[in-house]
């Protein structure tokens, strides 16, 4: 694309949103004539350069709405219609030069034979009006004498003839490049055309500053002077137009800059006397200069961000049929343009709320005594370091009663919850995700993707959203951004042996913790608390959070006598993290972190300091979300050395598992694994119904057949009977019990095996003989098809499982779990044997293997198959009684596809099919 | 045209390689993609990011993210010794990779490249971008897009989000 075409797709990008606004104002003023001229004049800069550049498409559209406006000029009512049709040419414009810049140059194929046509259409109803009288024109005549004067004489001249106005654009192309002319809608004799046309098109061609198109044409040169009266404003002379690249390659340099000074003027401060240290307090303040001065280029208008919203708002009003306001207040408030871009959409988003949910209708609003033009305003003013951005209608404000509903509804908080809420806080569920009051779905607003969004791109520029609510009175939204991103004020603070740079704005104070001062740190439980004038506040120890902490315990992080907390806030969470000393404040220039690193959140970015090393950016909104896992973290992880301990434990004396301790049919106890029992029932025997052969309760809306342990036990004949409830994919079996005895940990050694059927074999559990119950035997008591079920699809059923496992018991309790879920379970008690089968060549689809075994582990088991280059691509299935993210880790490395806890046999089951849907998750 | 690997599809071209050595090993990186050789000093450790990010250091005003080639290797840790780093840029951005020794500059014909034995080790294999045999030894030569690429993050973090 070359440089000719860049400079006209921003320049018209530009103009066109200048367009967009002035219609809007036009059209409540539609004979204010100084818009309308400038309106024109801008449609028309663009069709010229269109013509001069070979655009045909967009030319057409330009020219089309060119001659409608053209009417107006005439003096031609202005319709809303007709506004709507131009604004939406100017759309189609856009779209257009959208693609134009996607293609590198290439204008888009397309046809816009509808939107001329319709707009031809509206120029001919329009010359119907007026075609009687030639009045209209003297209002326009006081705007600018060298751009209107020719033009007129020209219109009048020419109105009786009627060329297709395109045969004549592209007449006066061929003799001149641009013609304003063609604007006049009819045709006419060229001389007088000609003559005319070098005054003409200079003016509007140098207004714009459209210097290329112009700066072919000598003749133009001449008109100077009349275009330094035309253009009116004469800002666009004393400005050029760089690119963001040059201004950010620049703003690089001079940070650069800063960071060498900084580092020249550490070097001089060691050498007393320096003959340096006058030119380089010279080389320090013209540096802080440059730097404000660099900055400065960097700051735009809020009002550049605001630009679009005019004709948002005016579009919102016509569709949803409510008349509104725009006003904006502090338009020229500056901030910078990293962050300008950051909140053009979240602003857009909130004034199409307040334009579709705040504002009433108009018999709404005169039902409570209100205009019936609902306002909406937007204010920005700076305070303290921050701009302050207000957007506020003055609606009917905020449902609390819907959104309470809304919130139980979507399972956000409970009834009780909600009770105890202020509105207030129930106002801020609105920014939670997935939330939309809007009763239906409107084009306008109310997907359900609003509000959440705007605040997670408000607070990921480090900024906070607020909101006030009056019932009747309307609603406003506050936004709090950092003035720029670019140059961050940081605390310097130790952790664990490195520096870290935290952004003063999250920094509420520094508190120095001494064992007898009056701030000391106390604990609840384990967890540290600070006492801070009335108020408890979480700690925790910055070292503990990067999970850089080098001591032993911990614990101890903490525990240190001569710590700083810094207190942090953020949004609306206090907080104190303890570091381990604080050095100083320094001004920092932050730098994007590489793309590689940029997945950790704790960190916004880093910077290269003074003495020449790089230092990392605390983020606080990711310091924020871990201190809020912290608390449950903590407790996972307690629970997790819990688990390991276990785990530990069933790793030395074997399987420990809890057993469920009953008796049934005779005096001895009998246990069956407490991790395949549903649920323990007790039910009156008179709810207990024989049918067909068979004793059932109804249980849960169905009937659930009752199994006894010994065909011709009986249920008990009065009071209530316990029984076992094993549920599986919709259905329950009740195995009949005489009495529930406790619930044990133990070890699992199948002693005797068993010859009878129904029991596994015995083993000793507290110290007495007891039987192990095979609960594969009973299940197809219950339903005969219980292993044969729906869920057992084809494909399933051809699928061939090596299940290894050292205990039968594991072998015998998941074998039918397997087989159940329609799987073809070939079982081997070791590795060895597996491995043997396997070589054999006898064929599986996927191994699922225990790892805790003696003499081949199953890690070791399953590299042996990944050796294998026949078998690197079969999943193969960890299985454990010890499930930790280290063991996981562990497990993936030797190549398991998938890890499941022991007892977790649904999740055994939802594993396999992944592996076999071919869903090869990583191990989680 | 024999078919070569990608990074070497030059043809009958020479192609100049810096030798590097990491851990014992002979490696070559092709000249184009190295901007410099540098002593990496004081290096900022990055807390919570991936083992073989040994931290970011100041290159002359530019942050540098430093990449431990030991560990991405796979091997034990270098007990002392001089520690040297070549600067290289990947996707718009400066990564340093931290190695034992920088050797020589290598001219070496494209096409005497070999793709890569079939028992490599995995891990290696996958930023191996084939193997030039020189007198006595080997010399590996580094993919650099595949050796920084499989350390980007997942998007999928995104959707956990």
């Amino acid at each position: 694309m070359d440089d000719l075409l860049r400079e006209f797709i921003t320049e018209t990008n530009e103009s066109l949103d200048v367009v967009d606004v002035e219609l809007v104002k036009f059209e409540q003023e539609p004979n204010n004539a100084t818009i309308l001229n400038n309106i024109f004049r801008l449609v028309h800069t663009i069709k010229g350069t269109c013509g001069f550049l070979g655009l045909p498409r967009l030319e057409g559209i330009a020219h089309a709405a060119e001659t409608l406006m053209g009417k107006f000029r005439e003096g031609v009512p202005v319709t809303p219609e007709a506004v709507s049709l131009i604004l939406s040419s100017i759309d189609r414009i856009k779209d257009i030069l959208g693609e134009l810049e996607a293609a590198e140059g290439e204008e888009p194929t397309g046809d816009d034979s509808d939107l001329i046509s319709e707009l031809e259409r509206m120029s001919m109803s329009a010359e119907a009006v007026v075609s009687g009288g030639e009045a209209a024109e003297p209002a326009e005549e006081p705007a600018a004498a060298a751009d209107v004067l020719p033009e007129q004489t020209m219109e009048r001249e020419l109105r009786p003839g009627e060329v297709s106005l395109d045969d004549l654009e592209r007449a006066f192309r061929e003799t001149e490049i641009e013609v304003e002319v063609a604007d006049g809608e009819a045709g006419a004799p060229a001389a007088a055309d000609e003559a005319a046309a070098p005054v003409e098109v200079a003016a509007p061609a140098k207004v714009e500053a459209a210097a290329k198109p112009a700066a072919k044409k000598p003749e133009k040169e001449k008109d100077e002077p009349a275009e330094k009266k035309a253009g009116g404003s004469s800002v666009s002379n004393q400005s050029i137009r760089v690119a963001v690249d040059t201004l950010e390659h620049l703003m690089t340099m001079v940070s650069e800059l800063v960071l060498t000074r900084n580092q020249l003027l550490e070097i001089v401060r060691r050498h007393e006397d320096s003959e340096f240290k006058v030119p380089l307090q010279r080389l320090s303040n013209v540096t802080a200069e440059l730097q404000e001065g660099v900055m400065a280029t960097r700051m735009q208008p809020i009002g550049n961000a605001w630009q679009k919203l005019p004709r948002i708002v005016r579009d919102l009003s016509q569709e949803l049929e409510k008349p509104i306001e725009l006003e904006m207040i502090g338009a020229e408030t500056e901030l910078d343009r990293q962050v300008l871009e950051m909140i053009k959409d979240p602003l857009t988003h909130m004034v199409r709320n307040s334009a579709d949910h705040g504002l009433e209708m108009p018999t709404e609003r005169r039902e409570a005594g209100k205009q019936d033009k609902g306002t909406i305003t937007l204010a920005a003013y700076h305070e303290g370091g921050h701009i302050i951005i207000e957007v506020r209608d003055d609606g009917k404000g905020l449902d609390v009663d819907k959104i309470k509903q809304k919130v139980i509804e979507r399972g956000l908080a409970t009834e009780a919850e909600i009770d105890k809420m202020s509105d207030a806080q129930i106002h801020k569920y609105i920014f939670a995700a997935g939330f939309s009051t809007a009763a239906s779905v409107t084009s306008v607003s109310g997907r359900g993707v609003g509000m959440d969004v705007v605040r997670n791109n408000i607070e990921l520029i480090g900024g906070t959203v607020d909101l006030r609510s009056t019932p009747g009175k309307g609603s406003s939204f506050i936004i709090k951004i950092p003035l720029t991103l670019a140059i961050v004020s940081t605390l310097i603070i130790e952790a664990a042996g490195d520096r870290f740079a935290i952004p003063q704005l999250s920094v509420v104070e520094l508190v120095r913790v001494q064992h007898n001062s009056e701030h000391r740190i106390e604990r609840i439980k384990d967890t540290p608390v600070l006492r801070l004038r009335n108020k408890l506040l979480p700690l925790v120890h910055m070292s503990q959070l990067l999970g850089i902490y080098e001591g032993e315990d911990i614990e101890k992080a903490i525990d240190d006598d001569n710590g700083f907390i810094v207190v942090m806030q953020v949004g609306s969470q206090t907080f104190g993290v303890v570091v381990d000393g604080v050095f100083h404040t320094e001004e920092i220039v932050v730098k994007p972190m590489s793309t590689m690193l940029r997945n950790l959140n704790m960190f916004s970015g880093n910077t290269i300091l003074g003495d020449g090393s790089v230092i990392m950016i605390i983020d606080p909104n990711g310091v924020a979300s871990a201190m809020a896992s912290h608390a449950s973290s903590a407790v996972a992880e307690q629970s997790e050395d819990e688990a390991e301990e276990t785990g530990r434990k069933a790793h030395t004396s074997q399987s420990s598992i809890s057993l469920l301790l009953f008796r049934a049919g005779a005096p001895e106890p009998k246990a069956v694994p407490l991790s395949l029992v549903t649920r323990l029932e007790e039910f009156e025997v008179s709810k207990i119904e024989r049918s067909n052969g068979r004793d059932l309760v109804q249980y849960r809306g169905a009937l659930m057949p009752l199994v006894y342990i010994n065909d011709g036990d009986q249920h008990k004949l009065e009071g209530t009977q316990p029984m076992l409830v094993f549920s599986d994919s919709g259905r329950s079996m009740g195995l009949v019990v005489d009495e529930i005895v406790d619930i044990v940990e133990d070890n699992m050694n199948i002693e005797v095996g068993s010859e009878r059927p129904g029991v596994l074999g015995s083993a000793v559990i507290k110290d007495r003989a007891t039987e192990i119950i095979d609960l594969g035997y009973y299940l197809p008591q219950a339903f005969e098809d219980w292993f044969m079920r729906k869920e057992m699809d084809i494909q399933a059923l051809t699928k061939k499982v090596l299940f290894v496992d050292d205990s039968s018991f594991f072998r015998n309790m998941l074998t039918p779990v397997l087989k159940a879920a329609g799987y073809d379970v070939t079982t081997c008690d070791s590795p060895r044997q597996a491995l043997d089968l396997l070589e054999d060549g006898r064929k599986f689809h996927a191994v699922v293997s225990d790892i805790e075994m003696p003499e081949i582990n199953g890690f070791e088991f399953c590299e042996a198959i990944r050796r294998d280059p026949r078998f690197r691509n079969m999943p193969v299935l960890a299985l454990s009684a010890m499930v930790t993210p280290a063991s996981i880790e562990r497990g993936r490395q030797a190549g398991f596809d998938d890890y499941v806890a022991k007892f977790d046999r649904p999740g055994l089951i939802a594993a396999l099919k992944d592996v076999f849907s071919g869903e090869m998750g990583v191990a989680a | 045209m024999t078919m070569i690997e990608n990074n070497v599809s030059a043809g009958g071209d020479t192609i100049q390689y810096v030798t590097v050595v990491i851990g014992g090993q002979l490696f070559g990186l092709p000249i184009s993609q190295v901007h410099d050789v540098f002593v990496p000093e004081s290096v900022t450790r990055v807390p919570l990011s991936a083992p073989e990010v040994a931290g970011v250091l100041n290159l002359r005003g530019r942050i540098v993210t430093a990449i431990d080639m030991r560990r991405r290797l796979h091997l034990p840790p270098q007990e002392d010794g001089q520690m040297m780093a070549v600067g290289i840029e990947y996707k718009h951005e400066s990564y340093g990779l931290v190695i034992d020794a920088v050797g020589e500059v290598l001219n070496l014909p494209g096409s005497s490249a070999e793709s890569n034995p079939s028992n490599l080790d995995k891990r290696w294999a996958e930023i191996s971008g084939g193997v030039h045999r020189l007198d006595g030894k080997l010399m590996v030569i580094l993919d650099v897009a595949r050796l920084l690429g499989t350390m980007f993050p997942e998007p999928m973090a995104a959707a956990a989000a």
